[in-house]
Formats: C-alpha cells, sequence, structure tokens
C-alpha cells in the first residue's frame, strides 16, 4: 500500500441495532475500518452478516445506532436527512440487487433522471456507452435483458461521476455471464475515473477483482485479505 | 378466515374507505336530503290544501247575486262553493314613503268560510258586526311588524279608514302572496287581509252580490267542464275567465320550487354515484394487483372462483354499505333542516316530515347496485386468474418508445417531468376516467353557483332590460281621459307611458293560455321588447309580440295567427298575427300597439295604468300627491322590492348552494385522494429509489403531486365545459311559465369553482405527500416488487 493514502470512509465503532418486536437485531457491533480513495473493496459474508447494513449507513441511507462515520472530513452521522440527502445526492453512486430503474423512462432517460440533478455529470451517453450499451440507449427497462438493466444503472451510477460506488449484490440476479459484463463495467469505472467501489456480495469468486476483500460475521470484520494483483472481472468465474 | 383478511384490508387502507364511502355518502344524502324534502313538503302542502280547504277552482266577475251559488252548487263536479268579495286597497304604511297595496278578501259573517280557510297564528277571526276588523295575512303582518292591536290606515274605495288588525293568519290561497301585476312577492309593500262580507259590501256597493267565486270538485269532476260553465254562467256579470289551481298564482309558484327540487335530485345523484363507482374499481384493481400472490394461493388451496369473487365483492359492499349508512344518516338529518328551513320560508302552518322509506331503500339499492357494477371487471379479473399464474409477480409496467414519446413537449421535459406524463399516458383509462372525476367535481361547483347568479341575472334583466320603470300606476277601471302628459304633471315624474292590460285566452289550435295583452305605445322606452339576442323589436302596427315562452307553450311562430277571446268589454273574440317574438325572463307577457288594442276591443283607446320614471329625490312629494289622487289604485316600486326579493332567494338558495359546494369538494378530495394513494402504492419503489439517488422529498413528492396536478389541470377546463353543459341542462329543465334561466355564467363563477376545486386537490395532494416521508429506502432496495 502507499505511504499515505487519502482515506475516503473512516469507520469508527459503527454499531447498529435493529429493534424489531421485542427482539434487538445487532447488525453492526463496533466495526472499525478504513476505506482509501479509488480503492475497490469486496464485502464477503453471509446473509444477516452486517454487510447491507455497512453499505446503507455509508450510502446515507441509514443511521448507526452509535460510532461515526467520516467521508473524507466529513462527519456523515453528524448530518441531518436533508444533508444526508444532498451528500447521496452529489457523492453516492448506488446500484442495487433488482437494478431499480425507472420503468416509466429509458436507458439514456434513467441515466438523465441522475444527471440532470448533479453538479458536473458526464453525458448519459457517454456513461451509456462506458458500459457498452451506446447502441441500446432509447429503450426502456422493459425492453432490456437483466444484464442490460443492470449495466444501466451502473452507467446511472457513475455519470454524476460520484466519489463512491456502493454495489448491494450487482450480479445477484443476474446469470454468470452477464454478471461478469457488470463487473467489467464496475472495473472500467474503478479504472478510469478512479472511483472508490465497495460491492457487496456473497459470491467469493468475485473477491478476486477487488484490492482488499473484507469477510464480516456477526457485525465485525473478522478478516482481511488483500489481493497483490487484482484479476480482471472477464477472467472470473463462478 | 377470509372475513378476518377483508377486516384488516378494509382498515389497511381506511383512508380511501372513507374517501370513497364519503362520495356515496354524498350521492345518497343528496337523494334522501331532495327526495325527503320533497315528500315532506308535498305531504305538508297537500294536508294544509285538504284541512284548510283549497279550492280549485276561482273565478272573478264585477258584480253577480248571490242567487248564482245554488246554480253553480248543482253543477256536474263541484263539492263545494264559497262567494266573497276581493278589492284592492293602498295603504299608509308608517315610515313608507310609499304606499303599500292591499287585498281585501271577505269572510262570511259569524261563520268560518266554506272553502280557503285560514289558520289563525296570532289573534283571532274578525267579529260579526265590527266593520272596521281585519285579520293580516303573517308575511305582511312581519315584514311591516304589526301585531293584534295595532291599527292600519287605508284608502278603501277613495274613503280613507282606519283599521284595526285582531289578528294574523295563513291561507292555503297566499303561500305567496304576490300582488297583481307583479312577479315577486314583497311581504313589505303587498298584504292580504280579511275582513267582513257585510262591511266590504257596504264599502264597495256591492249588496246582495259576490266578485269572486272560489270552488272545489269532486274527484271525478273534470275541472275543464266546470271553468266552462262557471265562465257561461258569469259572463253576463262580467266574469274575465275561470281558472283551476293550474294557474292559481300562489300554487304555480310552489310547484315552481318543488319541480326545482325534483330536478336537482335527478342531475346531482347519478354524478356521485358514476364517480364512486369509477372509484371503488381504481382501489380494487389496484387491490387485486397487489394481492396476486394471495389469490393464487387461496386458489390454490382450493378456494373456488366464487368464493374468491365473493370476497373482493364483500369488500365493495362493505365500502358501499357504509358510504349508504353515512348517507342516510346525513340525508335524513339535513333533510329535516332544509324541510324546516322551507316549511318556514313557504310559511306552512305545520309541518310533516315524513321522508318515504321506498327513498332510503332505493337510494340505498341503486348505490350497492352501482358499487358492484363499477367493480365488477376488476373482481372478475382476479376470478379469472389462474394459480399459477397469479403466484407470480405481475410483468412489469411496459413502456413503449412511441408511448407518450410523440408529444412534442417531451423535448422540453426533464427525467421526472416524463415520469409523470409517461405514467398519466401509459394508463390513459384511468387517467381518463380520474380527470373526468375531478371534473365533475368543477362542473357541479359551476353549476351550483351559476343557480345563484342565475337569478339574480334574471330578475335584473327583467326589471332593468324588460320593464324599466320606477314605479307603476293602476287605475280601477279603464280610462280613456287619462293620457301620459296628465301623469307627467305628478311631481318628480320625468317620464310617462300609458298602458293598457287586457285580459284575454288566447287560442291556438287545441291548446289555450289566459294572459293579459299589454297594449304600449309605439313611443314607449320603458317596456322595451328584446329579441333572444337582446336586439329591439318593432312594435308592429296591428299584431301581436308574444313572449317566447308563451310562442312555444302555444306552439306558435311569427307569422301563425292566434285566436283572442277577450275576457273584458264587449267581449270579442277575434284573431291576430303573431309578428314577433320576445324574449323576457319573467312570467308570460303578450304585446300590442296601444291603438290598435283599443280597436280590436272596438273602444277608444284607454289607459289602464301608466308606467312611471320618477326622479328618486321627488318621491315623497309624488307619493303624497298620488294618495289624494282616487283614480289611482294600485302603486308599485320595483327596485326596493327586487332587492329584498333577491335577499330572501340568496337565504334559502345559499344553504342549499353551500351543501352543493361540500358535496362537490367531497368528490375532488375522494377522486384526488384515490388516485394520489393509488399512484404511491404503485410507485412508491420507484420513488424510494428517486429518494436513494439523491432526490430530496420535496421533489419526489413533486413527481407524485405532478401527475396529480397534470390531471387536475386537465380536469379544470372541462370542469368548466360539463358545467356549462349541467347549467344549460337546468335552464332547460328550470324554465317554465314563471320563470326561465338566462345562461349566463360569470367569469367568477368559473373562477370560484377552479378554485375550490384547486384548493381540495392541493390539500389532500399534501396530505398523501406526507407519505412520502414514511418510504422505507432499504427495503425497497432488498426487495424485488
Amino acid at each position: 500500500m502507499d505511504p499515505a493514502p487519502r482515506s475516503a470512509f473512516r469507520v469508527e465503532s459503527l454499531t447498529k441495532v435493529y429493534q424489531t418486536g421485542e427482539t434487538q437485531v445487532h447488525a453492526l457491533r463496533g466495526l472499525t475500518m478504513d476505506v482509501e480513495d479509488g480503492e475497490m473493496i469486496v464485502l464477503l459474508g453471509p446473509s444477516g452478516s452486517g454487510k447491507s447494513t455497512l453499505v446503507n449507513i455509508l450510502g446515507a441511507l441509514d443511521h448507526p445506532t452509535s460510532g461515526k462515520v467520516f467521508f473524507h472530513d466529513q462527519e456523515l452521522t453528524a448530518f441531518n436527512d436533508g444533508a444526508l440527502t444532498a451528500f447521496r445526492r452529489e457523492n453516492v453512486g448506488f446500484i442495487f440487487q433488482f437494478y431499480n430503474l425507472m420503468p416509466s423512462l429509458t436507458a439514456r432517460e434513467n441515466v438523465a433522471l441522475v444527471t440532470e440533478i448533479a453538479d458536473d455529470p458526464m453525458e448519459a451517453e457517454e456513461a451509456l456507452a462506458l458500459v457498452g450499451l451506446g447502441d441500446r440507449i432509447d429503450h426502456f427497462p422493459s425492453q432490456l435483458s437483466g444484464g442490460e438493466q443492470q449495466r444501466v444503472a451502473v452507467a446511472r451510477a457513475v455519470a454524476k461521476r460520484p466519489g463512491v460506488l456502493l454495489c448491494d449484490e450487482p450480479t445477484g440476479a443476474l446469470d454468470s455471464a452477464t454478471g461478469i459484463q457488470v463487473l467489467e463495467a464496475l472495473e472500467t469505472v474503478n479504472h478510469e475515473l478512479g472511483t472508490t467501489t465497495i460491492v457487496i456480495t456473497h459470491n467469493a469468486g468475485i473477491a478476486d477483482m477487488a484490492d482488499r476483500v473484507i469477510s464480516l460475521a456477526d457485525g465485525e470484520i473478522s478478516h482481511i485479505k488483500v489481493n497483490e494483483t487484482r484479476k480482471p472481472a472477464r477472467e472470473l468465474s463462478w | 378466515m377470509l372475513d378476518r383478511k377483508l377486516r384488516r384490508d378494509l382498515i389497511r387502507i381506511w383512508g380511501q374507505v372513507i374517501a370513497i364511502g364519503f362520495v356515496i355518502a354524498a350521492g345518497v344524502a343528496v337523494v334522501v336530503l331532495s327526495m325527503g324534502t320533497l315528500t315532506s313538503l308535498r305531504d305538508t302542502r297537500d294536508a294544509y290544501y285538504e284541512r284548510y280547504r283549497f279550492a280549485d277552482v276561482f273565478a272573478y266577475a264585477r258584480r253577480a247575486p248571490e242567487r248564482l251559488v245554488a246554480v253553480m252548487e248543482d253543477m256536474p263536479g263541484v263539492a263545494r262553493v264559497d262567494t266573497r268579495i276581493v278589492e284592492d286597497i293602498i295603504l299608509e304604511m308608517p315610515g313608507m314613503v310609499e304606499p303599500a297595496r292591499g287585498r281585501m278578501i271577505s269572510l262570511p259573517e259569524g261563520r268560518e268560510p266554506e272553502l280557503n280557510r285560514l289558520y289563525v297564528r296570532s289573534g283571532r277571526l274578525v267579529e260579526l258586526g265590527r266593520p272596521d276588523e281585519v285579520v293580516l295575512n303573517v308575511g305582511f303582518a312581519e315584514a311591516n311588524n304589526l301585531h293584534p292591536g295595532d291599527e292600519i290606515v287605508a284608502n278603501v274605495n277613495g274613503r280613507r279608514r282606519t283599521l284595526q288588525v285582531v289578528g294574523t293568519a295563513l291561507s292555503p290561497e297566499f303561500i305567496y302572496a304576490i300582488a297583481p301585476g307583479e312577479f315577486i312577492p314583497d311581504n313589505r309593500r303587498y298584504g292580504v287581509m280579511w275582513m267582513g262580507r257585510e262591511a266590504l259590501e257596504a264599502a264597495f256597493d256591492l249588496d246582495g252580490a259576490f266578485n269572486e267565486v272560489t270552488l272545489s270538485l269532486t274527484r271525478t269532476a273534470i275541472e275543464a267542464d266546470v271553468i266552462d260553465r262557471v265562465d257561461d254562467l258569469l259572463e253576463p256579470y262580467g266574469g274575465v275567465g275561470a281558472y283551476g289551481r293550474e294557474d292559481q298564482q300562489s300554487d304555480a309558484y310552489v310547484r315552481s320550487e318543488f319541480e326545482q327540487l325534483a330536478t336537482l335530485t335527478t342531475i346531482v345523484p347519478p354524478i356521485f354515484l358514476a364517480v364512486a363507482a369509477f372509484l371503488l374499481n381504481i382501489v380494487i384493481s389496484r387491490l387485486i394487483d397487489t394481492e396476486r400472490e394471495q389469490i393464487g394461493l387461496l386458489k390454490a388451496f382450493g378456494y373456488s372462483d366464487l368464493a374468491v369473487g365473493w370476497h373482493y365483492m364483500k369488500f365493495v359492499l362493505a365500502i358501499a354499505c357504509f358510504g349508504v349508512f353515512m348517507g342516510w344518516v346525513f340525508g335524513a338529518w339535513l333533510g329535516r333542516g332544509m324541510t324546516g328551513a322551507y316549511a318556514e320560508y313557504f310559511q306552512f302552518p305545520f309541518l310533516l316530515y315524513r321522508p318515504d322509506l321506498s327513498t332510503f331503500i332505493g337510494s340505498g339499492a341503486l348505490s350497492l347496485a352501482i358499487a358492484v357494477a363499477g367493480a365488477w371487471f376488476a373482481v372478475r379479473r382476479a376470478v379469472q386468474i389462474a394459480p399459477a399464474i397469479a403466484m407470480q409477480p405481475p410483468a412489469p409496467p411496459t413502456y413503449h418508445k412511441n408511448l407518450g414519446n410523440r408529444l412534442a413537449v417531451m423535448n422540453w421535459l426533464g427525467a421526472p417531468s416524463r415520469m409523470i406524463v409517461r405514467h398519466v399516458v401509459r394508463w390513459p383509462v384511468r387517467a381518463g376516467l380520474t380527470v373526468v372525476g375531478i371534473s365533475f367535481s368543477g362542473a357541479l361547483l359551476v353549476s351550483s353557483f351559476f343557480f345563484l347568479d342565475a337569478i339574480d341575472e334574471m330578475l335584473e334583466l327583467f326589471f332593468f332590460a324588460n320593464q324599466r320603470q320606477d314605479i307603476t300606476v293602476v287605475f280601477p277601471n279603464p280610462r280613456a281621459d287619462i293620457i301620459a302628459e296628465d301623469l307627467m304633471n305628478l311631481p318628480g315624474v320625468e317620464r310617462a307611458e300609458v298602458f293598457r292590460i287586457v285580459p284575454v285566452k288566447l287560442r291556438h289550435g287545441h291548446l289555450e293560455e289566459p294572459v293579459g295583452i299589454t297594449g304600449i305605445d309605439q313611443t314607449a322606452d320603458l317596456t322595451r321588447l328584446l329579441s333572444a339576442e337582446g336586439r329591439p323589436v318593432e312594435l308592429p302596427p296591428d299584431g301581436l309580440v308574444l313572449t317566447e315562452q308563451l310562442a312555444t307553450m302555444l306552439e306558435v311562430t311569427t307569422g301563425d295567427w292566434v285566436e283572442m277571446e277577450v275576457m273584458e268589454g264587449r267581449r270579442p273574440h277575434v284573431t291576430a298575427p303573431v309578428n314577433a317574438i320576445s324574449q323576457e325572463w319573467v312570467g308570460l307577457s303578450a304585446y300590442m300597439d296601444r291603438l290598435a288594442l283599443s280597436r280590436l276591443m272596438g273602444e277608444a283607446p284607454a289607459a289602464s295604468g301608466g308606467y312611471l320614471s320618477v326622479d328618486a329625490n321627488q318621491l315623497q312629494a309624488f307619493f303624497d300627491r298620488v294618495k289624494e289622487v282616487p283614480s289611482v289604485q294600485a302603486v308599485t316600486m320595483r327596485g326596493a322590492a327586487l332587492e329584498e326579493f333577491e335577499e330572501i332567494m340568496d337565504e334559502t338558495m345559499v344553504s342549499m348552494v353551500m351543501f352543493y359546494i361540500l358535496f362537490a369538494s367531497l368528490i375532488a378530495i375522494g377522486v384526488v385522494y384515490n388516485s394520489a394513494r393509488i399512484s404511491l402504492s404503485e410507485r412508491g419503489r420507484e420513488l424510494a429509489s428517486m429518494r436513494v439517488l439523491g432526490f430530496t422529498k420535496g421533489e419526489v413528492a413533486g413527481v407524485l403531486l405532478g401527475e396529480l396536478a397534470l390531471m387536475t389541470f386537465i380536469a379544470l377546463p372541462l370542469g368548466c365545459f360539463f358545467g356549462f353543459l349541467l347549467a344549460s341542462y337546468m335552464v332547460h329543465q328550470f324554465s317554465n311559465e314563471l320563470f326561465r334561466l338566462p345562461l349566463i355564467i360569470y367569469p367568477s363563477t368559473y373562477g370560484r369553482s377552479i378554485i375550490v376545486v384547486s384548493l381540495s386537490a392541493v390539500i389532500t395532494g399534501f396530505l398523501v405527500a406526507r407519505r412520502v416521508n414514511n418510504l422505507d429506502l432499504v427495503a425497497v432496495l432488498k426487495t424485488r416488487e
């Protein structure tokens, strides 16, 4: 690792307790970690290990029960709702398992939905070309395959040039060939734009493309593996 | 177990249940309210007429001997005969510049009249041998604050007399007390009073004679025959034509009011029920969409199609029953209040509030039927879902490239706006129905506000465009010796025109109408004949000008000839051409050149009275002078009467219109609320995704509300247009021989309607938009819809 890389996220003693009915679920138990700028991280772990909760808090979708999260030098955990919304708008690109595209907007328009409210976005066409979808930009989601839809979601996420890309099971609903296309797109974005990328998966096969692989269990980091060389996405298989 | 699901579903979407329930309730309430009011008022009127023996046939003669009573009693179909003396007098009311007019009606000495009996509200009837005692009608007594024990000064047949008020009474004959030749009641300036027969015989030199007879008929009588016989009998004694209740002024006004009420019952409730049916359809459709898996599961478990269908129908029926019950309660409650208000307005001596049970049953059954019909297709779809298909999520909504993109505006819109437009265009039927539903609300408002305006407008048009005199004077008998110049000599008179009114029966084919033909001079300016387009109509030298309504009733057009049976003087039967049709909003009138009318009558040109325009500052001097002129029998001043009448009308109409505004708002609220909730439920995932992408709550709510705003925006002009159609229909329905409503809709009527609809939509929209705050951002990402 470089001597003093700037950290994108600094997470200190993060806990999250869900109150469901009369039982308390400890999703995160005092988790501490750093994520460096431009780094690609894969979060591995079984269901209920707390990886989604962590990403939701990093992505300003959820509040921790205690602990602090810093993005660059801003303390996210001190933000109010409005500031969190602004943070998401300016800095975070999300990619979800089920794409969450607007069915009433074409591929181009789904990307434009975000670029219209961003400060320094790329053109929607450019973002779609980046994920290899230059020729299907005027199709509605219902006219696209799952992999294509997910690549539109990637384009939408990166088009505003976010500081960080958060991907929650991006290949979860896709077969492996299509999944690899999507991962290639993520790889391209991480390489070419230097976007800090955090990918949640319970698919260990993806881990080789990351700089670091962080394994979670029971709301704590159980293991961190540093890949000396990242494997190109197209060489992955599962 | 399904019933438990039903109950929980109802509770879960309680807001929509209540919104739809209220729309149904409004429709049912209007039926119960207006039908209940109508039947109660009709029952009350009928009981009033029966108990107080309201006559069936009325006839006036100049002077007829009392012995004719026996002849009339023997006529087939006649049950009772009551003769009396009726004379018009002038009253000097303290504190009033202008004189008031009074109608004196004789009471038999020492007994109750056979017909048209009085309900004594205060004091007593006149006593035998007390010639100066009078009983006043309640309306006049109240308007002038007169009580038993008070005195009034009257000019009775040229003699100034002080009369003792001994009582106040109500009469079925004068539910509306309207002075002869007038069109609106004016209780301050027109009073009916009853006096002993002997006193009136003496005052008007009618010993052993009568000048008016009223008759009641047996059940099997043929009214037209009786009228003919009475006419023949009275003709030698100056009879001017008997008439039935049909043409009795007060009864005609009461009937006209009832007709209006009945019309409202036919117009308004269908609108509410149609909207409710549509709301139920979209709510049930949505419910079934979200419960596809459950439906599939139920069927997989072995529930029959019928059981599943019945389950959702019960859901519909539960909402409808809730609405019907609320409607019954509100309708009955409002109906009681409304009936009371009307009863007070009509001055009925008693009130029978008896809403018909069939109204309740009928309105309930109709509402349930319409609710079931509205939800029928949605429920049938649920029934047809195959278990296997139902277990899979529905195909994602497909949008096509050409869909909505054809709209040129799309290029100018940002992505969120495109979402709005595409969503609307994607479900055109639902969007269309929503637009229509909102526009109905607007239409109802436009027609309600229009109704208030139209009544004022009608009276203003009549009194300021057609009949422009300040004051009308009437002579007891036609005078050949008085000309306009004589009237100019009265103080303050700026313009004077004499007129001649001749009572006639106009006939065309088998159609007959009793009217007064007004003879005016070619130079007349105070009475103006105007065409339907408002252009002046020239007075022909010989023929008739009929008002449009009269022409319609007689089925004549310009160029036709009509028969005229004159009911006065030498009673000639002549024919005359109809040369023109004019438009007047109030009453039925026919006009002719005054000299031509005299020629037709075979008499010298004469005047029945004069129309005057008088300097407002010299009214006192004018009236002081008129009181001393014995030849002037009646004076009416119109402006003041008009204002008072408009006030009374407004008071009674305003409460009715307020109900409609409330009900119309309910439609807007019901439609907008349901559309918004369904939109939210369908697009919750999209909207939450937008929040995740960094859109603020305001921006996301904007997408939700933008769709409603767009539909409301489209609905507003449409509502104005529907309102115009509804107003046209009302104009058509409410036109009768007494009144025609002009189809004039003020811009402010549209404006107010737009404001009420917009406000209802905005408030409702924001109530739903608050739910955007509660969107679960995390959950939406984890689930597939």
